[in-house]
């Protein structure tokens, strides 16, 4: 190639001209097609930023107008009442999730030990991998609707517990799948290391593979926290609502999501602040979820 | 093919295989392996990539066992006993036949821990004697100096050549009575090499060491007796000096000359 004899001072036009003009023309083509490309990847990067940047000005706007300490003092008012907050309903919203979380989050993080480390390869793995993936992308409302029937209708009541279950059963799907997805990237060197110095399984899993993963774990579960905390369909079916403070799982609950779709449809002003406000909370609480998910990512990585 | 061997003359023999083969799968990739490793010596193993040097150096602790498509026939013996048919505990026999490997692996936890942990799965040490072990095996893998201010912090922030000999010291640390060496120093600088070679020679008062190399000056360096493999085969066997300077094959010579491989 001539280029290669070019001193180097030369100036940057005659280094083009000493190029072949066919590469020249190919380049040009390639600078081209990668100005495209960079311009698509920008407006298709633009368009979804700009409804979520809508989304979030609209919610901040509505709802910090109704933010004030009653919100989380007084219990949710009948219509066209002169005060009122949230307090049932965001009691109710974090004892579902919290306790659906908890109980979702060991039977998850098992199963995908089992996944990874013990099931890669055989019948049982792939079937509980397959049936996880359908799980893991089952509409809301149709887990709600199967816990209605299951809990629901035979207990003849909407109570918490339902609600717990329904949570948990969106919350089991995504642990298992951030579990062994996480437990997957762990290079084998280091399994290898852990058993020539006659390490056993579960030892090993323990303490190295899931220590080394648990980073990504716990980011698992926090995003499957963020989700079910917004989910209105599974609750509507299970835990109903409740206008009073209640602390009783047996008996309907409110929560968030319901009471904020219950109180927009209103024709009512004041209701309708409160959802707004609720929408705030949510957005915001879902908002420093995933900010704390990621963090905690990137630190461990 | 017919391997050349003799018994060694002199030596204790610490581990023998016999007839070994070796499969992944349906690849042979092992053939009919006879050899002595003698104790507390070094025995490097040299050969083209793909000769079956890591692979053999597998068997000696039934590492390929976490494959189920692999598979070892024949006999192997650790003094005498046989550990391929042992109903021995894999672990018990892989806490006497330590192995490092090619990469550093430090696990997810400190330096202290991390040369602790072996220790800790086969002995209850009171914390005075554990600090004792991981003081001894840190200066053993000379690398005691360097993190002897900064043991609570994690392996992984050592450098790779630190890395490396964290994983050698952990190693050593359960008190092996073989340790394998699986190119240990392909990863590291000509410093860190140097320190590790040093480490081998130190090593081999108390262990039998066995290591795969592709640095034929390393393996000549740092060993006593060499043995060098070709496509599963075991070609050629023997004290280091006596490989080197006068092979009795065409094949180990036309290697180690640099003709071939």
């Amino acid at each position: 190639m001539s280029s290669a004899t070019t001193p180097m001072s030369a100036p940057l036009a005659s280094i083009a001209a000493s190029i072949d003009p066919r590469k020249l023309a190919q380049h040009r083509r390639r600078k081209a097609t990668n100005a495209l490309a960079l311009t698509l990847a920008l407006a298709a990067m633009s368009f979804g930023l700009f409804w979520l940047i809508w989304i979030l000005v609209e919610t901040v706007r509505l709802g910090i107008g109704g933010l004030t300490f009653t919100i989380f003092s007084e219990m949710t008012p009948p219509p066209q009442a002169e005060t009122g907050g949230l307090a049932n309903a965001i009691f109710g919203s974090m004892l579902m999730v919290l306790l659906a979380t908890g109980v979702a989050t060991p039977i998850g993080i098992l199963a995908g030990i089992y996944l990874a480390e013990y099931g890669v390869k055989g019948w049982l793995g792939a079937s509980t991998r397959f049936i996880n993936d359908i799980l893991l992308s089952a509409p809301s409302i149709v887990i709600g609707l199967f816990v209605y029937t299951l809990i629901v209708a035979r207990f003849k009541s909407f109570s918490g517990y339902a609600g717990v279950v329904a949570l948990a059963l969106i919350v089991i799907p995504v642990v298992v799948r951030t579990t062994e997805n996480m437990l997957r990237l762990i290079p084998n060197a280091l399994r290898e290391a852990a058993y020539a110095l006659g390490t056993p399984k579960w030892k090993l899993i323990l303490s190295i593979t899931l220590k080394a993963a648990r980073a990504g774990v716990v980011t698992g579960v926090l995003l499957a926290l963020a989700r079910i905390a917004g989910e209105t369909a599974p609750l509507l079916f299970t835990a109903l609502n409740n206008q009073f403070w209640n602390n009783d799982l047996s008996q309907p609950m409110a929560s968030l999501p319901v009471t904020i779709f219950k109180f927009a449809m209103s024709p009512y002003e004041n209701w309708k602040e409160l959802a707004w406000a609720g929408v705030f909370l949510i957005t915001m609480g879902v908002l420093a979820l995933n900010i704390l998910a990621r963090v905690l990512f990137r630190n461990k990585n | 093919m017919e391997t050349s061997f003799a018994p060694l003359a002199g030596e204790k023999i610490k581990i023998a295989a016999r007839d070994l083969n070796f499969y992944y799968g349906s690849f042979h990739a092992l053939k009919h392996i006879h050899l002595d490793i003698p104790e507390r010596k070094v025995t490097a193993f040299i050969g083209p990539s793909g000769c079956g040097k890591s692979t053999l150096l597998r068997t000696f602790n039934r590492m390929f066992e976490l494959y189920p498509e692999q598979r070892a026939e024949g006999l192997i013996t650790l003094d005498g006993e046989d550990i391929l048919k042992s109903k021995m505990d894999v672990s018990l026999i892989r806490a006497k036949i330590g192995m490092v490997f090619q990469k550093p692996t430090p696990f997810p936890m400190s330096i202290y821990d991390n040369v602790a942990f072996g220790v800790r799965l086969f002995e209850r040490l009171p914390r005075i004697e554990m600090d004792e072990r991981v003081e001894w095996a840190l200066k053993k893998a000379a690398l005691w100096n360097e993190v002897k201010d900064k043991l609570s912090q994690n392996g992984a922030s050592l450098s790779g050549g630190q890395q490396q000999r964290l994983c050698i010291a952990r190693g050593i640390a359960i008190k092996p009575e073989v340790l394998l060496l699986d190119e240990p120093c392909s990863a590291l600088d000509p410093i860190s090499t140097g320190k590790i070679e040093e480490l081998i020679h130190e090593l081999k008062n108390d262990y039998t060491v066995m290591i795969v190399t592709h640095n034929m000056q390393q393996a000549a360096r740092c060993s006593d007796y060499t043995a060098y493999m070709y496509l599963g085969d075991l070609i050629e066997f023997g004290p280091t000096a006596e490989l080197f300077m006068k092979p009795k094959k065409r094949d180990t010579e036309d290697y180690i000359t640099g003709r071939f491989g």
